[in-house]
């Protein structure tokens, strides 16, 4: 495993009078993509919105680069490169595709300051958003949403991009083109950090894996052993890749 | 390609020349009619001034403040003062001496209720940020010790608010007659209009704060602190009442205590029925409030305040988040 970007350690998060995550230690490696697997309600999400500090971590640390992000708010955490995508998308839906990707260009004083090399790219990936540049977000399809989304995380470089199940209610066809996509960000050295429930979505792009059960990482390594290993599969998830 | 846009929903905007038409044949003459409509027009637009900044802050900041009056009646009492001050040119004859008495009332009258503002967030409203109950008690405790406070500084009698000397007297349409202070009061609102859709639309602020009125959270993972953006629009929409406030003492010609409060009302059926967070929406809204106010002052005065609830009534039917809705809660 190559030097974490991210560690988190023995870290703990409370939402109300309920105790979610009881002491998560993972490491992200650096320019990879580790994928957090687990059940329903064993508290993926809670852990990228602890690492993003929009749940404040009651126990443990989380140190990006030598910094304790527990210690840091949202904005100074996104500030140090962190983008995150939340599972309802976080879409603007009464700005214009334009206008989303314009706020997610922080460096960008007016829409002609967003870098224009970068955008082509991004139309590459998703060309949807290009025909789409003056539409109102809101009124995208599911799969134009959550493409809008991904865009607005990438439309400068980030270190850590953190991801929460990009495929979720995705047609077949949408869910390929993510695929391809995160397969082009990660051959940008991109560091990724993805939560998903379509196995076959992380067994195509994961380089890295994490299985959480009960509020904890239980299992970390390799994609491709425990792609292979499909006891430890059925023992974690319940079933096999 | 980039060959799809937006499409503006053109459906509410009918609902204003419709309730004129619908009164039309109530009103006995064209004349009276082009009068109560001119009339309702202007009104319309202070309140629109005066809500303008409340429904930014109730969508941005989705805090319920019920002390957005005290700022209507300090910018009205500044007015007294700074208007005062300047017998000349508000008395003089030559409308540009008038326009700069009055452009440096509203000046002073923002920049008094922008700080008032500034204080208000801090020590009323940032301690009670997400807890709505507590925020319409305590707003409204900060309202009534802003007016005490306004006695102890101008008195408790009522004030006369003289208009400039220019302002005075009205333009003959026909029989119609069209005051000339009202002419103002709309160039003054749709100047504010402009302004804020400008400032909203083709700024990175103003859309961060619509970014904001939708999801707070979103705006602080991109990087953006939604804190200094709530105090900004606090200001500004304290500012905005402050303005709204100068207009309204000089539509009435007096001052009292109470002048924010009778406001108050109006401004909350206007943005409840614009929808919340929304500017557009917001002038909708007073237009048709200050409209439907004119028509049944002069129709069925009885009805006058009771119109303007069935007005957002039926609006609320027909569209139960508003009429150009931002904010679903």
């Amino acid at each position: 495993m190559t030097q974490p970007l991210l560690r988190l350690s023995g870290v703990h998060t409370h939402i109300g009078a309920y105790h979610i995550l009881h002491g998560v230690d993972l490491e992200v490696p650096r320019g990879a993509l580790t994928m957090l697997l687990g059940r329903n309600g064993v508290g993926k999400s809670t852990t990228l919105r602890t690492i993003m500090r929009l749940w404040q971590a009651t126990q443990g640390s989380i140190v990006m680069n030598g910094l304790d992000l527990t210690k840091m708010s949202t904005p100074d955490i996104a500030a140090l490169g962190v983008a995150y995508v939340p599972e309802n998308m976080g879409i603007f839906s009464d700005l214009t595709v334009q206008e989303n990707m314009f706020l997610a260009a922080r460096s960008a004083r007016n829409m002609a300051q967003i870098d224009r090399a970068r955008l082509e790219w991004i139309f590459s990936l998703f060309p949807a958003l290009d025909r789409f540049w003056n539409y109102p977000a809101g009124k995208l399809s599911g799969g134009q949403k959550q493409m809008l989304a991904v865009a607005r995380a990438i439309v400068e470089p980030r270190q850590l991009l953190i991801v929460d199940e990009p495929s979720k209610g995705l047609a077949p066809a949408i869910v390929k083109n993510m695929i391809e996509a995160f397969d082009q960000l990660k051959k940008t050295g991109t560091t990724i950090l993805l939560v998903e429930q379509n196995l076959s979505f992380a067994q195509a792009l994961g380089d890295y894996v994490a299985v959480m059960d009960g509020g904890r990482v239980v299992h970390a390594g390799g994609m491709a052993e425990f792609s292979a290993d499909s006891a430890l599969q059925h023992q974690l998830l319940g079933l096999a890749l | 390609m980039r060959a799809l846009s937006q499409k503006f929903d053109w459906k509410p905007l009918a609902l204003v020349p419709v309730l004129a038409l619908l009164v039309l044949p109530f009103t006995g003459s064209v004349s009276t009619w082009i009068t109560l409509t001119v009339a309702g027009l202007a009104m319309g637009m202070i309140i629109f001034v005066i809500a303008s900044g409340l429904t930014l802050v109730f969508g941005l900041m989705d805090v319920l403040n019920f002390g957005h009056g005290v700022f209507i009646t300090l910018g009205a009492f500044v007015a007294t003062t700074v208007l005062g001050a300047m017998p000349l040119w508000s008395g003089s004859t030559e409308w540009f001496y008038n326009l700069c008495a009055i452009g440096l009332t509203m000046l002073v009258a923002m920049l008094v209720a922008g700080a008032v503002g500034a204080v208000f967030e801090r020590l009323i409203v940032r301690p009670v940020y997400g807890q709505h109950l507590k925020q319409i008690l305590i707003t409204m405790g900060g309202m009534i010790i802003g007016e005490e406070l306004i006695k102890v500084l101008w008195g408790p009698q009522q004030i006369a608010l003289a208009l400039p000397q220019g302002l005075h007297g009205s333009y003959l349409w026909g029989d119609a007659a069209i005051e000339k202070f009202r002419l103002l009061a709309v160039v003054v609102g749709v100047l504010v209009f402009v302004v804020l859709v400008w400032v909203l639309n083709r700024t990175k602020i103003g859309l961060l704060i619509r970014a904001g009125v939708q999801d707070r959270e979103m705006v602080e993972a991109l990087g953006y602190r939604i804190r200094r953006l709530f105090i900004g629009v606090f200001v500004a929409g304290s500012a905005l009442a402050g303005l709204g406030g100068v207009l309204w003492g000089l539509y009435q010609q007096n001052v009292t205590t109470q002048l924010g409060a009778e406001v108050n009302v109006l401004v909350f059926i206007v943005i409840i029925m614009g929808g919340l967070g929304s500017t557009s929406g917001a002038l909708l809204g007073a237009l048709l409030v200050g409209l439907m106010a004119n028509y049944t002052g002069y129709i069925a005065p009885m009805a006058a305040l009771f119109s303007n609830i069935a007005l957002m009534v039926a609006v609320l039917l027909w569209r139960p988040q508003g009429i150009y809705p931002v904010v679903y809660r």
